[in-house]
């Protein structure tokens, strides 16, 4: 595994929140997943071996918890609410119009491999429906017209960095 | 009549200009006051102040938050935990995420009063995967409070140390659930334990004694300690105390939160009033009053309900006080805060659809009345929207969910067989007639729920 | 009232009828007391408790109670205390008995929590019992019978899994028959603690898998097969080999150490198909290691003696007895008997009367290896301890017979009767074996028995009954579960001949009297018949050789006597 120093002395200290070690698997899980963007098979072998589990232990955990993946996704996750109070403000419009701007369709890597669109459950925002999670970033009321302003301006960021 | 007017005591300075989430703004505003009074008081008398304030949690079953305090082992010789569950997943509900990213500490003070009366030297908050900003909010605020000693070792010069920490969870909704919540704070797979013999106040996080309290459960228990039981419990209705955070979404004007003195503000107050009514040139259909797992209420339906002296009184959807047991009484409940209104644009089938979606998603998988049939009755719902259906599904979906509930090892089984069961019982008639009307509806160009 | 009962025993009462039960016992082992059948799949006995399958639910009621004064409400209707019902159904499997429960496993509510739960297994079940392995002894097929309603409401598509998914060597996967009751998962972990199992994904697409890259390879996997309810494990060797109704159950004894685990051999006109555990609380509970259930192959091996021989020249039985003796009385006063910690108590008894009728000198071959801790110990033989209880030997036999070999080569010992040991492997050279005239009693070709100047087949442990006597000095018993091939004779028999062909005397050669004598003869033995032995076995008294210093480590029920440290 080749994670950051940064990474690893966090790994280092989460480990000691907990009298039982294998409590941090799902911690130890997401910095890796931050680090390196996704689990590979590598990386439930190592955890285990850090936290002195077998690797179907943390094989299990992975698939288990939808927010961890297994393959590496595009640049940006654009994650659109799919539960009842976003589907009644439009978030499956919303969530079609990303897959029109970006040519590409829910739970897939786009063509240019800048995002990868989801459809997830409820994001706890039901007040400003529909919302989407860009990365780490939560975009309220993201109506037809917010959601192709927002992919132009990642589609804008991802021409600058070329 | 003007609707009441909103009683804030957890969300007092929530969306205040100029008040931001560090310790020194809190601390301005008064801030670990009452811990500070806390740990001057004997432990025992906190939990009396909790018992007397009748605070019922506020994540969704509404349990005594002192009997469930009173139930903890403090014979075993094992040390006691605490968890709050900041996993709020439950469809319709948004009212922790602006208590973490707008006032953390007041969550964190309310832990560490919990913790000082219980106890407890470790304390974890278990937050949702999707709140990455709130869990590094948390980090930051836990960080402060160590850094000003009000988290860690030796508290505010006591000998009484406890720590709190921070771990993330990742994406599902039976974490919600506590002994899953604990199952997976262990590192495991979120299976909800088999109770007995797991009962959390005896046996729940590494086989000790453990409280989990909501977020907002938390919060309000410094507002106890703060006031005394008796006089929060002046707050709100017998047996329904204190203030609670309500969350709106779906058709409404103005979708949000709100704080209301429990059972002083009607359904159709808050929808109509408060909310701004239906949007333009709509209507009320139904309403889910408390987390998309509690039971739809349909407008024009009304409640013959038992008062005290042995009469009865009739109340329409829009009457009903939200509280937790007039909405009980009404065969739903308060639940979790979040209400969600659809209005007539919308198919029930399609929302009902909607619903199956995320409780097969969410199933653990791990009992099988709960794994089979919630992804049973989504398979039906999504068939009857996308592909043929059946005037009598209805009948069969109904079945379905009466195999499910009271039979699995938590209340996901309930969670997930009570919306089909509501839907089917109130509108039973829009599933027979869907084969015809389903056609319709896709001309009308109405929005896709599913 | 509850009538008081022995302190260590609780009342309750099932569907109506009282019953005393350990305190503890859970409700689906208490109503099986009194008949009563409370259907399961996740509950396993030997396995920690997880309530997943919901199918053992029943109602629960405790006696009515003032909660001020503790004092029994009485229902004036019937006279006795009132019970109160729990509305919400209860798992049998975690509720344990306690004074005064009741449960009612046979009212409107439990016939319908059975109808759903086998509803909703069934729903994404492949539905192929005509080619399943599982079908004939699948709880899914017996309890659809008995408690399902017997049709299909579901129309939609099946969840589509991993078919015949090779989890190991010998273990084969259908996930989509899996009903995910996790006791595969639990067995690897609790008691071979190795721990490759799990459940993969969520709801009701999890799916029963082995780590990527790892085996369920381990020498139990096979007890993963057993305890599957349906068919999704199965056995790789056994695999769509024969029905299994069709299929003879004789009981019979592990014979690859002295655990002695019991078995159950499967076998059909002649011919065993498959070797599974028998549960025995006390020696193996429900488990048998995979390596016990391979034992049969060898019953049908080229190499099986099929013919009596003498110098080389097949002949009959009574002829090859003839010569034996003719041959053993030549060398009387030099003959040594070497019996076999592999024979049974009756044949081990029988040789050492026919090595008293010879005065010749008795042997036993030794063969160690490593115990597992589980259910093989360090004893590779399964009745050495038979044999210090007949007699036959008086101390704990040596993997070399080095005392034989020095008296063959100093002209003491002319000739030897072997019970089946490969003398070669005992350390005896080809021209030790070219001194000295051999009698050779067994089943498969070898080095000795090409030396040997008499060969007299005979038959297998599964071609034959008895007993053996395991490291707890249990006295357990198997039986013939099916023919020796023709041409091999029985070892009772054959040694009653040759004790007879000896002048030794008659000695009985049908197993029921030759117990009578041992009862009569052997201390230990005292009022023991064949007939009596109980199927788990009885343990005999042991405090004479309490002091002899056996090789087995700890293993599953048994630990080794401390060296008096």
């Amino acid at each position: 595994m080749n994670l950051k120093p940064e990474t690893l002395r966090q790994i280092d200290e989460v480990i000691t929140h907990y009298p039982v070690k294998r409590s941090a698997v799902l911690m130890l899980l997401h910095a890796v997943q931050e680090d390196v963007g996704y689990i590979s098979q590598e990386a439930i072998e190592w955890i285990a071996q850090k936290l002195e589990l077998q690797p179907i232990n943390v094989y299990e955990v992975v698939t288990f918890y939808p927010m961890f993946r297994q393959k590496p996704i595009g640049r940006r996750h654009i994650k659109v609410c799919r539960t009842l109070s976003c589907a009644l403000m439009g978030g499956y419009r919303t969530c079609e119009t990303f897959e029109k701007e970006f040519n590409t369709h829910r739970g897939e890597v786009s063509p240019d491999g800048e995002v990868t669109i989801e459809f997830v459950e409820c994001l706890a925002s039901c007040g400003t429906a529909p919302v989407v999670m860009i990365d780490d970033d939560l975009h309220e009321k993201v109506d037809v017209a917010k959601a192709k302003q927002l992919s132009a301006s990642l589609k804008q960021e991802a021409a600058q960095r070329r | 009549m003007a609707a009441p007017q909103q009683r804030r005591l957890i969300f007092k300075h929530n969306d205040e200009p100029g008040y931001t989430n560090d310790l020194a703004c809190y601390q301005r505003h008064g801030g670990y006051e009452i811990l500070k009074k806390s740990v001057q008081m004997p432990p025992q008398a906190i939990i009396d102040e909790v018992k007397k304030s009748g605070l019922r949690g506020r994540g969704g079953a509404g349990f005594p938050c002192g009997v469930k305090w009173g139930l903890v082992d403090r014979k075993s010789g094992k040390p006691i935990y605490l968890i709050v569950n900041a996993d709020e997943s439950e469809p319709g509900t948004f009212k922790d995420r602006y208590i973490i990213h707008q006032d953390p500490h007041q969550m964190i003070e309310g832990v560490m009063i919990s913790c000082w009366a219980n106890n407890v030297k470790q304390a974890y908050i278990y937050i949702r995967g999707e709140f990455p900003h709130g869990a590094r909010i948390l980090e930051k605020a836990i960080a402060e409070a160590r850094a000003a000693n009000l988290v860690g070792p030796n508290i505010l010069g006591t000998d009484y140390s406890c720590e709190i920490y921070v771990h993330r969870g990742a994406g599902a909704y039976i974490c919600g659930e506590e002994t899953g919540l604990i199952e997976s704070l262990e590192g495991k797979r979120a299976y909800p334990r088999i109770k007995p013999p797991y009962f959390p106040a005896v046996l729940g996080l590494y086989q000790c004694p453990t409280i989990v309290n909501n977020v907002e459960t938390l919060c309000h228990v410094k507002h106890i300690v703060d006031m005394g039981g008796d006089e929060y419990a002046k707050i709100g209705t017998p047996n329904n105390t204190g203030t609670r955070l309500l969350c709106v979404s779906g058709h409404v004007q103005k979708p949000g939160y709100y704080e209301y003195e429990v059972g002083k503000i009607t359904l159709g107050e808050l929808l109509n009033e408060v909310c701004g009514g239906p949007l333009p040139g709509r209507t009320f259909k139904a309403v889910i009053p408390g987390g998309s797992s509690a039971k739809i209420l349909k407008f024009g339906e009304t409640f013959t309900l038992k008062n005290k002296d042995g009469s009865t009184r009739t109340l329409t959807v829009e009457e009903l006080p939200m509280d937790f047991d007039t909405l009980a009484a009404a065969g739903t409940m308060g639940g979790s805060g979040g209400v969600i209104v659809m209005d007539d644009s919308v198919n029930m089938v399609e929302a009902l659809a909607n619903i199956n979606a995320f409780y097969a998603h969410e199933s653990c998988g791990q009992c099988t009345p709960c794994r089979e049939g919630s992804l049973w009755m989504k398979k039906i719902t999504a068939r009857m929207v996308h592909d043929t259906a059946r005037a009598d599904d209805g009948v069969l979906l109904k079945s379905v969910a009466d195999q499910i509930a009271g039979r699995t090892i938590c209340a996901f089984g309930e969670a997930c067989s009570w919306p089909t069961q509501s839907f089917i019982a109130k509108f039973g008639d829009e599933f027979k007639s869907y084969p015809e009307t389903k056609k319709v509806a896709k001309a009308d160009g109405a929005l896709e729920l599913v | 009232m509850i009538a008081p009962t022995k302190p260590d025993l609780v009342t309750v009462n099932v569907d109506g009828k009282d019953v005393s039960v350990p305190k503890g016992t859970n409700v689906i082992e208490a109503a099986r007391l009194v008949g009563v059948d409370v259907p399961y799949y996740c509950y396993h006995p030997k396995l920690s408790i997880v309530g997943n399958c919901r199918m053992c639910l029943i109602e629960m009621g405790m006696p009515a109670v003032d909660p001020a004064t503790k004092a029994p409400i009485m229902d004036p209707a019937t006279g006795k205390q009132k019970i109160n019902w729990i509305p919400r159904p209860q798992i049998g499997c975690a509720t344990n008995a306690s004074p005064g429960l009741h449960i009612r496993t046979n009212t409107p509510q439990i016939k319908d929590c059975r109808e759903g739960v086998m509803e909703f297994l069934l729903i994404n079940h492949p539905l192929d019992c005509p080619i399943c392995d599982q079908a004939g002894e699948c709880k899914l097929q017996e309890q659809s019978t008995g408690y399902g309603r017997g049709y299909s409401r579901f129309i939609e598509q099946k969840n589509v899994k991993p078919k015949r998914t090779q989890l190991g060597p010998r273990v084969t996967l259908d996930d989509e028959r899996c009903i995910l009751c996790s006791r595969c998962i639990r067995f690897c972990k609790e008691i071979v603690k190795d721990d490759v199992l799990g459940f993969i994904d969520r709801g009701s697409y999890s799916t029963l898998t082995c780590y990527p890259g790892k085996a369920l390879s381990n020498n139990y996997s096979l007890n993963t097969v057993d305890i599957c309810p349906v068919g999704a494990l199965t056995s790789t060797d056994f695999r769509f080999k024969m029905r299994v109704w069709f299929l003879k159950q004789t009981n019979s004894i592990d014979t690859e150490s002295s655990v002695g685990a019991n078995t159950v051999v499967w076998s059909r006109e002649g011919i065993i198909y498959r070797i599974t555990p028998r549960r025995n609380d006390e020696v193996n509970d429900t488990w048998l290691s995979d390596s016990a259930r391979d034992l049969y192959k060898p019953v049908r091996a080229t190499d099986r003696l099929t013919a009596s021989r003498v110098n080389g020249v097949d002949s009959t039985l009574d002829m090859a007895i003839n010569a034996a003796g003719e041959l053993l009385n030549a060398a009387a006063g030099a003959v040594a008997v070497v019996g076999s910690g592999r024979s049974s108590v009756e044949e081990q008894f029988l040789t050492r009367k026919l090595a008293e009728s010879l005065q010749a000198s008795t042997h036993l071959v030794s063969r160690v290896g490593e115990g597992d801790t589980i259910l093989i110990s360090a004893d590779r033989n399964p009745n050495v301890r038979g044999a210090l209880v007949t007699g036959l030997i008086k101390a704990l036999p040596s993997a070399k017979l080095t005392a034989l070999a020095a008296a063959i080569d100093g002209g003491q010992v002319k000739a030897i009767v072997s019970m089946g040991e490969d003398l070669t492997m005992a350390g005896l050279t080809a021209a030790q074996l070219a001194k000295v005239s051999i009698v050779y009693v067994g089943t498969h070709q070898n080095p000795t028995v090409a030396a040997a100047k008499v060969v007299i087949p005979t038959g297998m442990v599964f071609e034959k009954s008895g007993t053996f006597v395991n490291q707890q000095f249990r006295l357990q018993k198997f039986f013939k579960s099916v023919p020796p091939p023709v041409g091999a004779a029985d070892d009772l028999v054959v040694l009653a001949k040759l004790t007879a062909a000896v002048r030794g005397g008659a000695v009985p050669s049908e197993l029921h009297a030759v117990w009578t004598l041992l009862a009569a003869e052997v201390p230990a033995s005292k009022a023991i018949s064949f007939s009596n032995l109980p199927e788990t076995g009885l343990l005999l008294d042991a405090t004479v050789f309490a002091g002899l210093p056996f090789v087995e480590g700890e293993t599953m029920h048994f630990q080794p006597a401390k060296a008096n440290a």
